[in-house]
């Protein structure tokens, strides 16, 4: 073909332009699709229950990843301040990923367990009167506004078109029992969602106030779930190695 | 141009613009054209060395034995084993802790296998234990204590004073660290009536000194000691607290939840006592720390918070 043509013929030169530069990514990411190992086999992982999905939606309405990762990598200072490297199966039922390369605040990829429900709550409100260098802005709204969860069986049918195995059928249900155990099904169904998300901020009280359902009992349900499927004692310390 | 001064003759692609505008086509730099073979060469070599081609359902790892890494794997059970793979970042972190161990070894045998008043005496080993600590407690600890340890008044207690909620003594410590606390009061708002509620409360007022209504404080006494409230159940009958299951004294001038020394006037010092005894409280929790940290880590920190921080019995 020669130069002049492709010059003269727009719509080819569209077609070609794409091709040039697709073919990085393509190279680089469609493999990883067939590699076996690219996806580490580990026990624990599972999808949100419906508190959970609402607080991190809240996580990515309030933009807190524009300052925070979720991805803790390899290296020996992080291993140290966060604890174990993130694993790609820790994210598997995550649509969009959290995973990113800028922090300005701390990497929260283990932070679920780290701090109290009070601590988050306070925190959230107003963090430089716990952290006293702290760069965070306040989100005293997420304590006020009352959690609407009037749509979270859509939500949850939105991840379940991305492959997130929640259940609507029966079938699907004991399937969820087989492979999560019933305590994560029982959250993974999609009629009982609203019935769930009460009983789960109910039960752990997240913004310490008992009387009232925000957003931040969302939030925090989130927050204190991040980097706890997954229990490392279980495995040898190299295991996750031999996936790479 | 220095192309002018030379008076090449350029060469076009024979494009023609206008009747004179022309495309020239000039060769490329020779220094530009050999820097480009060069990454050729480069990623050949790049590929015998490191993970580079998927293959099918894997990729290719480098030629074998080119660059190996060789690191100790710590099992399940607590064994050890010595593995070499090929090259990959996650074992390269595994070379990097294990050196890192290594450094730290000597010190953290000798905090292990020393009793903690031993870890204490020893100026060498307290150095160290500073430094880590500080580490270890600014990562961890500073987040709710506040970086020198002092607290804060409604969210969680001073480590620097001599007074402790669940004991002082190195076990004590070591023990909170390691599985956490849940401290909490209940509500009487549904056992006092507002006229009892501020009763007890000048005499909890009283027990410390802080300004109150002896007469009321009388009363106070009373159902402090009573049955219907039971307060002495967990505070204790002389109100001294009891650090087995993190009761207040309530005795000293030491005020973590109910803020009285922060009061300014007699009657806001009541409505802080007044409103804690209603609402009760149930903020007091620390998370454990055994899932984050090893065990000679948390005996260092102990050491760190009982010696370093100042507060320790």
């Amino acid at each position: 073909m020669k130069h002049d043509n492709i010059e003269r013929n727009v719509g080819i030169l569209i077609i070609l332009t794409m091709l040039a530069i697709s073919a990085g990514g393509l190279v680089e990411i469609v493999p990883l699709f067939f590699i076996k190992e690219t996806v580490e086999k580990v026990e624990g992982v599972h999808p949100y229950s419906p508190l959970e999905i609402r607080g991190r939606d809240i996580y990515i309405r309030e933009g807190c990843y524009l300052c925070h990762s979720q991805m803790i990598r390899p290296f020996r200072d992080e291993a140290l301040r966060y604890g174990h490297y993130s694993l790609a199966a820790e994210s598997k039922y995550d649509h969009p990923f959290q995973w990113g390369s800028k922090r300005t605040g701390p990497d929260l990829a283990r932070v679920g367990g780290k701090y109290s429900n009070d601590w988050h709550t306070q925190h959230l409100t107003a963090p430089r009167s716990l952290v006293p260098q702290s760069v965070m802005p306040n989100y005293p709204w997420l304590v006020k506004t009352d959690l609407d969860y009037s749509d979270i069986q859509g939500r949850m049918k939105a991840l379940r078109a991305t492959g997130v195995p929640y259940s609507i059928s029966q079938a699907e249900f004991d399937k969820n029992v087989k492979e999560f155990g019933a305590d994560v099904a029982k959250n993974l169904h999609i009629p009982d969602a609203e019935k769930n998300l009460l009983a789960q901020a109910q039960a752990g009280n997240y913004d310490t106030n008992p009387d009232k359902l925000t957003e931040t009992d969302a939030l925090v349900a989130y927050l204190q779930l991040l980097g706890t499927m997954v229990d490392f004692k279980k495995y040898d310390d190299d295991y996750f190695g031999k996936f790479r | 141009m220095s192309q002018d001064n030379k008076k090449v003759t350029p060469q076009t692609t024979g494009h023609v613009w206008d009747d004179d505008l022309e495309e020239l086509d000039n060769p490329l730099p020779r220094w530009w054209i050999w820097g480009f073979y060069i990454t050729f060469a480069f990623a050949i070599v790049y590929w015998l060395f490191y993970p580079a081609w998927p293959v099918g359902s894997t990729y290719t790892k480098g030629v074998a034995g080119l660059n190996n890494v060789t690191y100790v794997a710590t099992k399940v059970d607590g064994s050890q084993e010595t593995k070499t793979t090929h090259w990959n970042m996650r074992s390269k972190l595994m070379v990097e802790m294990n050196q890192l161990k290594a450094e730290q070894k000597q010190y953290f045998d000798k905090v292990a296998s020393k009793s903690f008043e031993e870890v204490a005496k020893d100026p060498e080993l307290m150095q160290f234990v500073n430094s880590a600590g500080k580490t270890l407690f600014a990562t961890n600890c500073a987040p709710c204590h506040q970086a020198g340890g002092q607290g804060k008044v409604k969210f969680s207690p001073n480590l620097t004073d001599d007074h402790w909620q669940y004991g002082g003594a190195y076990e004590n410590i070591q023990t909170t660290i390691i599985a956490g606390r849940n401290g909490m009061m209940p509500s009487f708002k549904a056992i006092l009536n507002d006229e009892e509620l501020t009763q007890v409360s000048n005499y909890v007022l009283s027990l410390s000194g802080e300004p109150h209504n002896a007469d009321a404080a009388k009363l106070g006494d009373a159902i402090f000691h009573g049955d219907k409230a039971g307060c002495y159940a967990c505070h204790g009958v002389d109100a001294k607290g009891n650090p087995a299951i993190g009761s207040a004294n309530l005795t000293d001038k030491i005020w973590l939840w109910p803020d009285v020394l922060g009061a300014k006037t007699p009657e806001a010092k009541l409505t802080e006592v007044k409103t804690l005894i209603y609402d009760g409280m149930n903020k007091g929790v620390m998370p454990l720390w055994s899932t984050r940290l090893q065990p000679e880590q948390i005996k260092l920190l102990t050491v760190y918070v009982h010696d370093s921080l100042g507060g320790g019995k």
